[in-house]
């Protein structure tokens, strides 16, 4: 490590004993970053910010949630009518769990469209997907703490997902409601584990920043760094992008905060939970919805569930799957093409996980599950075949073509 | 990866030196901006600990005095807190009121501390380190100066609610409170 420069006496004492300030100027400061990152770079540090929100409005919603079956939902309408600001913490941390999807989402399908998964980042990518995994935990059990309709009936179909494992599925059910239904240690345990996850996602954070600065960033090319001139320094040029980006992204959040905090909502879950009364039409928070489409859409209970574990379980090899040296969809005609089919798929998945599972609907989202297991199944035989356009020499040639090319 | 060159794709950063007060005044007006920003972000959550609306709507507690006979006192909870109410007796009101200021660690007289001399309202909780003094009771210790005497490190306070003795620094804190007629208090 390259160690700090400064005349100031007290700083250099501390970073002799324990080198904070050379390890931040060496990661946010001088970090080598590539000259040619695009907007699609803007996410991963957004991600990080929306986590911070969500740490930080959530420890303050704490404050003042009960987690008892008993007083959870009044609790939450208090927090909304009668603590300081209360409402502003929940709008926050209610729009702020789906931003954090929209923003990941995005992360995820940038890191696939430009390769950024392949060798040497595959674990980088998979402590990403793990990131996801454990973001999806937290999010439905913070789903279930307000106790409405929606939570508690979400809660049971989700937990009962479990019952379809042979044997022993109906004690790890019971195992997992601490009782014969979802009912008040429920809400307890998963208060615990709703605000341990997110300590957790942490921690994998930092892992996943580690792996980046090992390899640091790939970049909208997909080449290799291969000289110091292809590179600059993090600060102050994506130190600016980013907050640059962040900025845009405070004034999307903040419309749902302040204008539209239900929009992402289902209006049942303003009834307070009823274990006699499921509602008509339960569906989940809408960054399920994809999976959920996936799991319906087999007609057999552990398959479906094995189908929709396997769909997100199956990203952990995507770095295996995909045998293109060719990082980046841009110099790969059939991928990209699969790509943004892929893309429009999932999304269709998610428009067909709200409706219901029946006729014409359940063809489709069968047709659907199909095509986002093809995409990447298909992958290993295309790496194979594909014929991909030449690549640029490097990232600094490529940089300054297209200066010249906009100065002339 | 110590050294990388050329930051902006054709030159250094700046190329004219004019540019660095230019970017100077961005910094600091970015940075100055942020931290407002962030400042004002704080408060939603600093405040969000403060007392809810509702724990404010049970800030005030009405009492009835009509049974409490002379010589009695009751204790009710007022925010969280006992508030003690005696009905003083004739001599206690006189002997109150005829002590030498001189002599008080916290000097204050016994009509600044009541609103009608028969009644005397008090915070029951001892100004040293927040224990409940004694007295209230029948048989309770009054210390030796008839009033209270807190239990945890010997104050005693007079029956005007003064400290006289020990290491309590003030006198009993007399609460926010009015008559609504001549036998009901509202209290906060
Ligand atoms: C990964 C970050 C997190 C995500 C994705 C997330 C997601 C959610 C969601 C979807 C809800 C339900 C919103 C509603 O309908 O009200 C919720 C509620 C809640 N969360 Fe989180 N959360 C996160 C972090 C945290 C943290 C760190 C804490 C506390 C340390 C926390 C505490 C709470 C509390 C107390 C509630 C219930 C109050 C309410 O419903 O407004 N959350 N969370
Ligand atoms: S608390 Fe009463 S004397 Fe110390």
């Amino acid at each position: 490590m390259k160690r700090m420069q400064t005349d100031n006496r007290i700083l250099m004492w501390i970073d002799t004993r324990l080198p904070i300030f050379s390890y931040s100027s060496e990661n946010l400061v001088s970090y080598p970053t590539p000259k040619n990152l695009s907007y699609w770079w803007n996410y991963g540090s957004i991600a990080g910010i929306v986590l911070v929100i969500m740490i930080v409005t959530g420890i303050f919603l704490a404050m003042n949630y009960q987690p008892h079956a008993d007083v959870a939902f009044q609790s939450v309408e208090r927090i909304v009518r009668d603590v300081n600001y209360g409402w502003l913490l929940r709008n926050l941390h209610m729009n702020g769990a789906s931003m954090f999807f929209i923003v990941v989402y995005i992360h995820m399908f940038r890191g696939i469209y430009f390769g950024s998964y392949k060798a040497p980042r595959e674990l980088l990518w998979m402590i990403g997907v793990t990131i996801y995994v454990c973001m999806m935990a937290t999010a439905f059990m913070g789903y279930v703490l307000p106790w409405g309709q929606m939570s508690f009936w979400g809660a049971t179909v989700i937990t009962n997902l479990f019952s379809a494992i042979p044997l022993i599925g109906d004690y790890i059910v019971v195992w997992i409601w601490g009782g014969f239904s979802v009912d008040a240690p429920t809400i307890n345990r998963f208060f615990v584990w709703h605000y341990l996850l997110p300590m957790i996602l942490f921690m994998l954070v930092v892992v996943h920043m580690w792996a980046l600065h090992i390899h640091k960033s790939n970049n909208p090319l997909g080449i290799e760094i291969k000289s110091p001139a292809d590179m600059m320094p993090f600060h102050p040029f994506y130190t600016i992008k980013d907050l640059y980006g962040l900025g845009l992204f405070m004034i999307v959040f903040m419309f749902f905060v302040f204008f539209a905090p239900d929009f992402f909502g289902e209006p049942d879950n303003y009834i307070p939970a009823d274990p006699m009364v499921t509602p008509p039409h339960i569906v989940p928070e809408w960054y399920f919805l994809p999976f959920y489409a996936i799991l319906r859409a087999i007609p057999d209970k552990l398959g479906g569930v094995i189908v929709m574990f396997a769909g997100v379980l199956i990203l952990y090899v995507l770095p295996w799957l995909d045998t293109s040296k060719v990082r980046a969809a841009t110099y790969r005609p059939i991928f990209k093409q699969l790509f943004w089919i892929f893309v429009a798929n999932a999304l269709f998945l998610g428009w067909l996980g709200q409706k219901p599972s029946e006729g014409a609907y359940l063809i489709m989202a069968q047709l659907s599950t199909g095509y986002y297991f093809l995409f990447f199944l298909i992958l290993p035989v295309l790496g194979k075949y594909e014929k991909t356009k030449p690549l640029p020499v490097s990232i600094f040639e490529e940089v300054r073509k297209k200066r010249r090319a906009k100065e002339a | 990866m110590s050294e990388i060159s050329n930051p902006s794709p054709n030159g250094t950063i700046a190329e004219n030196p004019e540019d660095e007060g230019k970017r100077d005044f961005l910094l600091i007006s970015t940075t100055t901006l942020s931290l407002a920003g962030i400042g004002l972000a704080a408060w939603p959550f600093i405040h969000s600990i403060n007392p809810a609306k509702d724990v404010l709507a049970l800030a005030s507690t009405e009492v009835d005095l009509s049974a409490i006979e002379e010589g009695q006192a009751v204790t009710t909870m007022w925010r969280g807190k006992p508030v003690f109410i005696r009905h003083r007796s004739a001599e206690e009101i006189e002997g109150a009121a005829s002590v030498n200021l001189a002599e008080l660690p916290d000097p204050q007289t016994d009509a600044e501390r009541v609103q009608r001399p028969q009644w005397l309202i008090t915070v029951g909780v001892c100004t040293h380190l927040g224990c409940i003094p004694s007295g209230q009771k029948l048989g309770d210790k009054k210390g030796d100066f008839g009033g209270w005497f807190c239990p945890c490190h010997g104050s005693h306070y007079d029956t005007s609610g003064r400290i006289r003795k020990g290491p309590a620094p003030f006198n009993l804190r007399i609460p926010e409170y009015n008559f609504i007629d001549d036998t009901t208090i509202l209290i906060g």
